[in-house]
Order: structure tokens, then sequence, then C-alpha cells
């Protein structure tokens, strides 16, 4: 299940709750792109340092990059250090700094982030930080960047969760009943075209195919319905004259016609 | 404190733990005792405590305090409690011209922006002093109680914000009860109660009986251990029903009081 959520790239959304949280997971999975040789950027808001790596070997902890941003994020206690500019200028330099290689980007969290910047801002730097967004056209596996993203999903409404989830291409909810955890993955399929064409003409027991003089015929008549410059003239320079008009009638061998009364037979 | 409780949590005075958030909740019932408890504890426990009270007077927890053994008066002298009476100082704040460092500076802002002021008379209080340093274990601040921030008109992000700080600097007992009619929507009560409820550790929550009231049984207590526990302990979540006594609370498993049986 962990290897098919890195297989792609761009973002994956981690959808937690009160109940059932989702920091481990996304510690798990963390720890599956460092093994694979990743350089994981972290963007920290809600657990301090030394609480986020506890429990990761030191090896994974050498390719962990924790971008601490728990400390002092308003900058209240005036160290003027780290992010003077904001949680926005943040995730752009953890953007910046991922720009060769394979990379992972973990958002801890997007709530967080969420509830402290505008939805669109935060979407359309979601949207650069995943590859379609950065290099179109090149979404060789090297360059591919994986964005973990942690939400709380009940602390937002229906709008943010689903713009964001809309940004994902692969979103894990977690949930359970009665101690027992699950996890929902839905997958995103990247939309592609398809490589080899089938020609849905082919194998019909009738025929669609018209040859070059059906062609030329069909081409030639004109319906019914479409306005020529003939049609017009024969409406605007109608013959003059009512006589020109006759009506043939010629009584059937039952018609009981009474000159007197024409609309006897319709019984008023 | 409660012995009871601290058998349920597995805790005692000299076992204190460090940099952990615990959340106190309250729905349709008084959890106020849960407060009284972590505030002998804390006492008891030799830790220097800052006490933010925004709902009653210093001379109500100390005449608690009394009740549970630890005097508040003799904590406070000694340098050991910082007591933050708000109810005092808010009538301070409107009568009285301040300085823009009062901790309650945000009651007179017309739409108040930060509670930034509250945060840095936290830390004043609980900074390590170098004469008696070592005299005190470790900081706690306590908070009851939250929600009440949230009445007066602060928005959650800035609560948030605030409780945000505190972690970060020390460990921390916050007391939010859900307001009765949380208001829907991205900014009501609810969401702010549920964003510290993702950030702490342990979880208490005293609820009252949904069959309603009763002279034995007076609520229960749902424990859930939250994240950054040892996995045996993570996501564990225990209910009791309890009994509030004079000076002690009985706990007892759901259906177990002893007045039924």
């Amino acid at each position: 299940m962990l290897e098919s959520l890195l297989a792609l790239g761009g973002l994956v959304l981690l959808r937690d709750s009160v109940e059932w949280e989702g920091r481990s997971l996304l510690k798990v999975l963390i720890k599956k792109s460092a093994l694979r040789g990743e350089q994981v950027h972290v963007l920290g808001c809600e657990v301090s340092e030394e609480e986020f790596r506890e429990g990761f070997d030191p090896e994974i902890n050498s390719r962990v990059v924790y971008h601490d941003f728990f400390r002092d994020p308003l900058n209240w206690s005036k160290t003027g250090e780290a992010f003077p500019a904001g949680p926005l200028a943040a995730l752009r330099a953890v953007c910046r700094r991922t720009a060769p290689g394979p990379a992972t980007i973990a958002l801890d969290s997007l709530s967080w982030l969420l509830l402290h910047l505008p939805c669109t801002t935060l979407c359309q730097t979601l949207h650069t930080l995943s590859p379609q967004g950065s290099c179109p056209g090149a979404s060789t596996p090297a360059e591919q960047v994986h964005v973990l993203g942690l939400l709380h999903e009940e602390l937002h409404g229906p709008g943010p969760v689903g713009a964001l989830s809309s940004l994902a291409q692969a979103e894990v909810t977690l949930g359970g009943t009665a101690g027992q955890a699950s996890a929902h993955v839905l997958h995103r399929r990247p939309q592609q075209r398809p490589t080899n064409k089938v020609d849905p003409m082919a194998h019909l027991t009738f025929n669609l195919h018209l040859s070059e003089k059906e062609r030329e015929a069909r081409d030639s008549l004109t319906l019914p319905f479409q306005f020529s410059s003939e049609k017009q003239q024969a409406l605007l320079h109608r013959r003059p004259g009512p006589a020109s008009s006759h009506i043939f009638s010629e009584p059937d061998a039952y018609d009981d016609l009474d000159q007197e009364d024409p609309d006897d037979d319709l019984d008023i | 404190m409660f012995p009871e409780l601290n058998n349920l949590l597995n805790t005692s005075p000299d076992r204190a733990e460090q940099g952990k958030l615990t959340l106190l909740c309250a729905a349709e019932t008084d959890g106020s005792f849960l407060v009284h408890h972590f505030l002998s504890f804390y006492l008891k426990a030799n830790c220097k405590v800052c006490f933010v009270a925004l709902i009653q007077s210093f001379s109500h927890y100390n005449i608690v305090g009394q009740k549970l053994g630890v005097s508040l008066t003799a904590a406070r002298e000694r340098g050991q409690l910082v007591f933050l009476e708000g109810l005092k100082s808010s009538v301070d704040v409107f009568f009285q011209a301040q300085e823009k460092t009062h901790p309650l500076h945000f009651l007179r802002e017309a739409n108040a922006g930060n509670l930034q002021p509250l945060y840095e008379f936290v830390q004043e209080a609980l900074k390590p002093v170098d004469s008696g340093a070592a005299a005190w274990r470790c900081p706690v601040l306590l908070v009851d109680d939250l929600s009440v921030l949230l009445s007066l008109g602060v928005g959650a992000v800035a609560v948030l914000d605030f409780v945000h700080y505190c972690r970060a600097t020390v460990c921390s007992e916050l007391k939010v009860p859900r307001a009765a009619g949380s208001q829907p929507g991205p900014q009501g009560p609810g969401h702010a109660q549920a964003y510290v409820h993702h950030q702490s550790h342990l979880v208490l929550r005293a609820e009252g009986l949904a069959t309603g009231f009763c002279k034995d049984v007076h609520g229960q207590l749902r424990i859930l251990w939250r994240a950054s526990q040892p996995t045996a302990q993570r996501g564990r979540s225990l209910t009791f029903q309890y009994k509030i006594q004079d000076k002690s609370v009985t706990f007892f498993a759901k259906g177990m009081s002893p007045a039924i049986l």
C-alpha cells in the first residue's frame, strides 16, 4: 500500500480525525521515502523537532531536513530567525530547495497552514510544488516531487477540504470502528491520452463508409430546412392573383352533400 | 488531588511528566473538579505553576485547594504559584490606564487581534530563575478556561496561536469546556476545541449522563491517550463513571455504582 501511494508524484493527502491520528502514518511514509534515498523536507508546524524525529533511525534522521515552524511561527519570541515572512515564504523556500532530483516534502500540517493562509493561496503554492506545475513535460521519475500533506479533516469546511482533495493524486482517509483502525485510499489517476488508438469503426456489421460518388451526392443535396437564395426569391416574389388556385372536388358515391347545410355531417 | 484519578492515569506527583499537553473538557456537566485535581497535583509535585484563572476568583480556588490539602496562598508566597486572576485584572484593564503590556490587554482592543501579551505574561512567569531554578521541577501552565477567551470575542485562530506558543514553551494543562451552543462554521468554538484536541497527548472528557441527572452518579469521564505514547497505550480510551464527594471523587466502571449494586 505504501509503495502505491508513493509511486506517483504529486500531493498525497492524509485526512485524519481526533480519534484516529495520522501523524504516525505520515512518519511511516517519510521513513519509506528516506529509505529509497530521497531527501525529505519536513515543514513542521505542530510538533517540536525532537518529538517529530522521535522513533526514526539515525540513518533516516540524516535524510530528514526539519524546517522548524513550530517554535516561533509568528515571531512573538522576537528571535528574528527562521521564517520572518510568514508561512507562505517558508513553503516557497522548501519548494525552492528541492529543485533538483527526487524529493519528498512533508507538510505537518495543512490544517495549520489553512488556518493562517487563504485557501486559494495555499492551493496555488501546492500546485507549484507538484511536478506538473513546476516543470511541464518533464515528469521522469528522477524529477518527481512527492508532497505529503496531513489534514485534520473536521477542522475545515467542505470547501477547503474539497479544493485540497481535488489537487491530490491520492487520498488516505483514516477512520475505524471499535479499536480497529482503517484507511480508505483513493487514487486519482493522472489524465493520460491513450497510446494505442483503437478504431471503433472496425468489425461492424453495417457499412459506415461512403464512396466518393456517394459523398458528392450527399454534399450537393439541399436539405429542406436550409435557406437558399432561390428560396428567398420564391418567397419574396409570389405569383400575383388569388384566382390562380382551384379546388377540385369529386363527391364520393355515398356522400350525402346538402347544398343548403354543408356542415350537416358535423353534428354541432 | 484525587488518588483514584492518579491510579486511572497511572501517574503520581513524583512521576509528573514533562512536555505533555492535557486537554480537560466537559460536555453538559461541570468539569472543574479536573482543574482542581491538576492544580493540587502539580503543586504537590513541586512544579512551578502558572495558573490563568478566568472563571473563578483566587479565594474560590484557595478554598477548594485547602480541601484537597494544598494552600494556594502559601504557594504563591514562596513563588511556586503565579496566579493571574482574570476577574480582578479585567476590571483593572477597563478602569485604570494600563500600559500595552497588560496580559489581558486584548479586552481593550476593538477587534481582539492576538494574545501575545498573555503569552508573554506566561513566559515571564515560567522563565527559569537562576537562584531558585533547582527548587521547582518543571513548569506547568493551567488555563481555566480557554473557551472564556472565545466568548470574550477573541478569534479561534488567536486562541490557537496562544495555545501553540504555550505548547512550544511549556507543557500545559488546558480546560476547554465545549460551549453549550457552539456556533457552526469554521470559527466556532467547536473547531478550536477540535484543534487543541489534535495537539494534546491526553484528553480527559467529563460528560453528563445521557439518561439525565442522578444523585449517586454525577457523570462519566472518558480518558483518551493520544499520539506520542508508548504503542501499547496509544489510542487507548477508557470510560469511567464518577461521583464527586466532599473531598474526593470516586470512580467506578460503567453501571457499577455502589448505590446500584
